[in-house]
């Protein structure tokens, strides 16, 4: 049990979100979710568009609150959090990678990369070189000082996937981070991930594709904002077929 | 975060929008241009009247009998209405005496720097050989060269002997000696002239030679008569009087001219106060520098307001245009957001942005005013002088124009929600 209580990353307990709250078009959307993830998971949550994944995806990366409910990310307690709290809990503990990429324009790839650290406060030299070592890791290093303008989708979103390691998060929150992509720099973006986790990286994927859930170590299915179904994944084989390939 | 990097961001999105940039500037631009320039062509014009009205003596205060006036009247603004009595001539006993100037130096002391009194005694027409020349005579005090800056080339002002032991010494002009004896200003020294003055016939020794103004106008209209300064004591006594109706004093270093002239004008109307038709009044260069210069102050502030005017609009073109940013923008917001930017700190950068367009407007504006200024000076015949103030003035008050107008599109951006953000179209 003590050990459980360490190595829990996120704890959810009876998460229910209303939207329009007092208005007769009062929408529930999450109904009691109740979840873990523990510490160096790689796990995904699936379901189909509407089924309150994109809800649950805000709650967790602390952009929205619970309208009910408990939610402890790394022990903290997010309803003692103000938002300025929340911003920099998101800041040191959470990486986003969306589906759009959302790099910030007009700005070249290693300074979207410095921007995490920027409102974290690190010196310029650090932030640079830190930058620097994760556009190699993602195999950008020959484009770091790309506008996004002039990268390709999958550049892109090893960009961003860089740019949400900047400040060693506690858990990467990937919102269909292949959904934009075609089926080979999909892939190349789904290796990137499963090293990452080889790594140590606790990831959190979330994804309408059952395809790409199988790849993941645990599957939270998710429907009409309940989850329905948990199953973890014996043998994720592509994993080890990606780590043979690269 | 830190301030240098929300600037060096403010760049990137201004390089990123040039011409959208420039055309929200010029609000800023024009606004900063027409203060700076009318401030500097207001500067350059009230700097050339007081250095004009300088050369003709500010410190200096001029001292003369005038008329009593009756059913008099003072305005708020000090101007003075009432009519003259149909005059008498005024009198010998009317007239300022050598006495009341001494007891007014006595009591005035240190504040007074000289006393500059000028007595016309008669024209004459001096011959040497067969050249001639048209003088005017009269006696001065030397304190009568330092009110009218006149500058000796050769010799010297009256010695103290000369003054009182009534020498016959005469301090002439350099074009009268030209005339004369066609030498240079040194040899004329020494030299004597026969005058006619009040029917007795004497000789004038040249002490001094004094340098003329150059002044176009005053030559052509009194060019056949030059001046001839002999000392006071001897055009009193020449004269038979010691009276005077007017003299100048110039007023002592660090002394308030103004004050001293009301002084003044109180102390020696004390003695005319059995007088029935005069009385003495002065006036003060210095007091009619400040009162241009408040018209000027006055006039340039008016334009100022337009000017201000112009700079509101401008502001509001920029607060105009960091709002279609902010929405423009709504994506990166959010993205921001979610990388762990605060909600100040949105709201920070934006405003940053604000102040850098107009900050850079302002600048611009600065330069353009300089130019338009100085070529205004120009045109008008004066020399450019820029204040400081206002060029310092104006760049704090186009920041503050961009503070106060990018506060309300920095707010919108900072309060956004980061979830609707991300996902804007």
């Amino acid at each position: 049990m003590d050990t459980e209580e360490k190595n829990s990353l996120l704890r959810l307990r009876g998460i229910i979100k209303r939207f329009y709250i007092g208005q007769p078009n009062e929408l529930q959307i999450l109904n009691g979710i109740d979840m873990d993830v523990t510490r160096g998971e790689f796990v995904s949550i699936v379901g189909a568009s509407g089924s309150g994944k994109t809800t649950l995806m805000n709650v967790i990366g602390l952009l929205d609150r619970p309208t009910f409910g408990k939610y402890f990310i790394d022990g903290l307690d997010i309803d003692l959090a103000n938002d300025t709290e929340l911003s920099f809990v998101r800041n040191q503990k959470i990486g986003f990678v969306f589906q759009t990429y959302n790099l910030v324009p007009k700005t070249n790839a290693i300074k979207n990369v410095e921007l995490p650290m920027l409102y974290a406060g690190v010196p310029r030299k650090e932030r640079t070189e830190k930058a620097e070592m994760l556009l190699e890791m993602v195999g950008m290093a020959d484009r770091m000082k790309h506008m996004p303008e002039e990268l390709s989708g999958g550049q892109k979103q090893r960009v961003a996937i860089a740019r949400s390691l900047a400040n060693d998060p506690a858990i990467i929150l990937a919102d269909e981070p292949t959904g934009a992509l075609d089926s080979k720099t999909g892939r190349i973006v789904m290796d990137l991930f499963h090293k990452l986790n080889q790594e140590g990286k606790t990831i959190l994927l979330i994804t309408h594709s059952h395809e790409l859930a199988e790849e993941t170590q645990r599957i939270i299915s998710i429907s009409d904002g309940s989850i329905t179904g948990e199953r973890v994944v014996e043998r994720p084989p592509l994993a080890k077929e990606g780590e043979a390939c690269s | 975060m830190l301030l240098g990097e929300n600037i060096r961001m403010a760049f990137t999105s201004l390089r990123a929008n040039k011409s959208r940039a420039l055309l929200t500037m010029l609000g800023i631009i024009i606004g900063i241009a027409s203060v700076i320039a009318i401030m500097t062509v207001g500067n350059s014009l009230s700097n050339a009247l007081t250095s004009s009205m300088q050369s003709l003596g500010a410190s200096n205060i001029s001292v003369y009998l005038t008329q009593k006036r009756v059913e008099e009247e003072k305005r708020e603004d000090g101007i003075i209405f009432g009519t003259v009595e149909t005059d008498p001539t005024a009198t010998m006993e009317d007239l300022i005496t050598l006495e009341m100037i001494q007891g007014m130096s006595e009591k005035f002391g240190d504040q007074i720097r000289a006393i500059s009194i000028n007595k016309s005694v008669t024209n004459d027409t001096v011959k040497v050989g067969t050249n001639s020349a048209d003088i005017s005579i009269s006696g001065v005090s030397n304190g009568y060269f330092m009110g009218n800056n006149k500058e000796l080339l050769a010799g010297t002002y009256f010695t103290d002997q000369e003054i009182s032991g009534k020498k016959t010494a005469a301090i002439v002009s350099e074009s009268m000696v030209k005339k004369l004896w066609e030498v240079d200003p040194q040899e004329a020294i020494g030299k004597d002239f026969e005058v006619t003055i009040n029917e007795t016939t004497m000789m004038l020794t040249v002490t001094g030679v004094y340098k003329q103004e150059e002044n176009a106008m005053i030559s052509l209209m009194i060019s056949t008569a030059t001046d001839v300064y002999i000392p006071l004591s001897l055009a009193c006594d020449l004269m038979h009087n010691r009276l005077f109706a007017s003299f100048d004093v110039v007023a002592g270093e660090g002394v308030d001219p103004t004050a001293l002239s009301g002084q003044i004008k109180d102390y020696l109307s004390g003695f005319y106060r059995d007088n029935q038709f005069y009385t003495i009044d002065s006036f003060c260069m210095a007091s009619m520098v400040e009162s241009m210069g408040d018209m000027m102050g006055a006039v340039t502030k008016a334009i100022s307001l337009v000017a201000g005017i112009a700079l509101l609009v401008g502001g509001i073109g920029v607060m105009n245009i960091m709002l279609v940013s902010v929405t423009e923008r709504t994506r990166e917001i959010g993205t921001r957001k979610a990388l762990g930017a605060t909600n100040a700190s949105i709201r920070l950068q934006f405003i940053i942005e604000s102040m850098i367009i107009c900050l850079i407007g302002g600048t611009i504006g600065v330069g353009l005013g300089l130019g338009l200024g100085a070529l205004g000076a120009k045109l008008m015949g004066y020399a450019a002088s820029p204040s400081l103030g206002s060029i310092l003035g104006s760049l704090i008050f186009s920041m503050a124009i961009g503070l106060f107008f990018g506060y309300y599109p920095a707010n919108k951006a900072a309060m956004m929600n980061p979830i609707e953000a991300l996902r804007y179209e």
